[in-house]
């Protein structure tokens, strides 16, 4: 079986919507498929969370979308928008860099600086312009990487467990923070994350991965702010823990 | 902040508290001493400078061996006043400097070029790499039949010995770049003279200066051996023709100069290396 790289499978771009579509995509490392013909279409606007176990290939599909996976072999066809950013687990900010010049790294447009003030204010960390990122706590760090990120006034938000290296309370803080850049700026995001409540708190739509493949896909029409105890939300909490194999026994 | 640590747990039955620190700040063990005083750096030194001049002064050290300290620095003092030191101060600083401004450059740039495209590491880095292996005062010979005995001589073997390390670690540096921060760099989509200019460079400087360090001070060195050829001024010319008679304080002021002088530009480049690189916050710094 060969399989040519993604640049032979067509990296196509529509520029005129933020929606998603992969057809058959697969993902193979040392011929261990990952990703087993995953096709699939995200609509303009939507919040999905992408759940799964460890391993299960969440990063895997995530690199794909954000075009980070030249050597991986694959084939199938994605097609995302121009305009995408990515929030890492780590924030990556550049440590020679001022939290300012960090965010407005790489942007153009009539007054950089500008946005990125503006963009610093909107995550909560006006007047850190100056500052060097080592000076951040780590939560504010990833502050700063959405800064970052949603500056670009990107179409489509691709973030691989951002929160994951933080406390729940910061966590629950960046829920709120998340939500609510997102109801205004209006991207289609997609969230990889192992926790099912970070999933049913900000998702519009779930999918799990699986064995290679989509093992799950619902939407939540549920109006925020969610509670937790609400039954439809325990009903899919039930749900998603047997998709996932775990079984809850308190 | 409570001295008593009994409640941790809960499970300490004696009433007396195991630690009674009374500090503000309880550390536990150190682990990283705390940073010295300028004067605490001085000890050693100092105490051998003691020693020296003891056995100068006791008659066990002879002074065709080696000068006292004392003896050195007056003939130093004297030398400076009198207008003698100063020539050749200058002509072997001439000489450093030149040196140590081409062969940095050329290091740079060749690590550069070696280190961000593929033609460049295939032509550049093994050459380097045997260049390394010959001593540069091995050069000298073929460095005369090729450049004269003149000055560009002597500082093009000075650069050849400035630009290994600058380039070893500089090279190092780049290719040593953080693949998350390469990443970081396609997702923003930068283009390649932002990506070198706001990334690699700046991710590369710590081992530039790790480089330049080790040169600034062995620039100074040469000299010693190049300055026995076909000149009449310069530090070394000065300590060689002291030899011829003798005068062991005279050698133990070049010494003392050089010393001086590697140190300074050590400094000099620590300085700079700590204001540019002000974002980091390491131990001992
Ligand atoms: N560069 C690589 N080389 C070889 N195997 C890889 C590589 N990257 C990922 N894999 C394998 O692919 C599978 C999926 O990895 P991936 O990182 O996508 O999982 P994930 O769902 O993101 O897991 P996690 O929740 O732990 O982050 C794993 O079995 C992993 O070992
Ligand atoms: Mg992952």
């Amino acid at each position: 079986m060969t399989m040519p790289s993604v640049s032979d499978s067509g990296l196509a771009t529509d520029a005129a919507e933020g929606s998603v579509v992969l057809e058959r995509v697969t993902r193979a490392f040392q011929g261990r498929r990952v990703l087993n013909e995953i096709s699939l279409h995200i609509a303009a606007g939507e919040f999905v969370a992408l759940l799964g176990m460890s391993g299960s290939g969440k990063s895997t599909l995530l690199r794909a979308l954000a075009g980070l996976d030249e050597e991986v072999e694959g084939e199938g066809l994605i097609r995302v928008p121009t305009a995408r950013s990515v929030l890492f687990q780590d924030s990556r900010l550049l440590p020679w860099e001022s939290v300012l010049d960090n965010i407005t790294l790489g942007l153009d447009g009539p007054d950089p600086a500008q946005a990125g003030r503006q963009a610093l204010a909107s995550v909560g960390l006006a007047g850190r312009e100056s500052a060097w990122p080592g000076q951040l706590s780590g939560g504010e760090q990833q502050r700063v990487a959405l800064a970052r990120s949603l500056v670009r006034r990107p179409q489509l938000l691709l973030a691989d467990e951002p929160f994951g290296a933080l406390d729940a309370l910061t966590r629950l803080k960046m829920h709120a923070l998340l939500r609510a850049l997102v109801g205004r700026l209006r991207p289609t995001v997609i969230l990889v994350t192992h926790d099912v409540d970070e999933a049913l708190a900000l998702a519009s739509r779930v999918l799990v991965l699986g064995n290679g493949r989509i093992a799950d896909d619902f939407r939540l029409d549920l109006d925020h702010p969610r509670h937790s105890d609400d039954p439809r939300l325990v009903g899919y909490r039930q749900r998603l823990l047997i998709t996932l194999g775990v079984t809850e026994s308190a | 902040m409570s001295a008593e640590g009994s409640t941790l747990g809960g499970r300490i039955t004696s009433s007396t508290p195991r630690t009674a620190q009374a500090s503000s700040r309880p550390g536990g063990t150190r682990l990283v001493p705390r940073r010295l005083t300028p004067l605490g750096r001085l000890l050693g030194p100092l105490v051998l400078l003691a020693l020296w001049e003891l056995a100068a002064q006791t008659g066990l050290l002879s002074p065709k061996l080696l000068a006292a300290p004392s003896t050195a620095l007056i003939t130093g003092y004297d030398m400076l006043a009198n207008g003698t030191l100063l020539p050749h101060w200058l002509a072997s600083a001439w000489r450093a400097w030149w040196g140590l401004g081409i062969g940095v450059a050329a290091a740079v740039l060749l690590a550069l070029a070696s280190g961000l495209t593929r033609i460049g590491e295939a032509s550049i880095d093994s050459l380097v790499q045997i260049k390394r292996a010959i001593p540069t005062l091995a050069l000298i010979p073929l460095a005369i039949l090729w450049l004269g005995i003149g000055e560009t001589m002597k500082i093009a073997l000075i650069a050849g010995s400035v630009f290994v390390p600058v380039y070893i670690n500089t090279h190092a540096a780049i290719k040593g770049i953080d693949i998350r921060h390469v990443e970081l760099a396609r997702t923003l989509g930068l283009g390649k003279a932002v990506f070198i200019r706001r990334i690699v460079l700046p991710g590369a400087l710590p081992g530039f200066f790790t480089g330049l360090r080790l040169s600034v001070t062995s620039c100074w060195a040469s000299l010693v051996v190049l300055e026995q050829i076909n000149t009449t001024q310069g530090i070394g010319y000065l300590m060689n023709r002291a030899r011829d008679y003798g005068q062991t304080e005279i050698i133990v002021v070049g010494l003392v100069i050089y010393m001086v002088l590697g140190l300074a530009s050590d400094a000099a480049v620590r300085a700079i290396e700590r204001s540019t690189l002000r974002y980091r916050k390491v131990i001992g710094s």
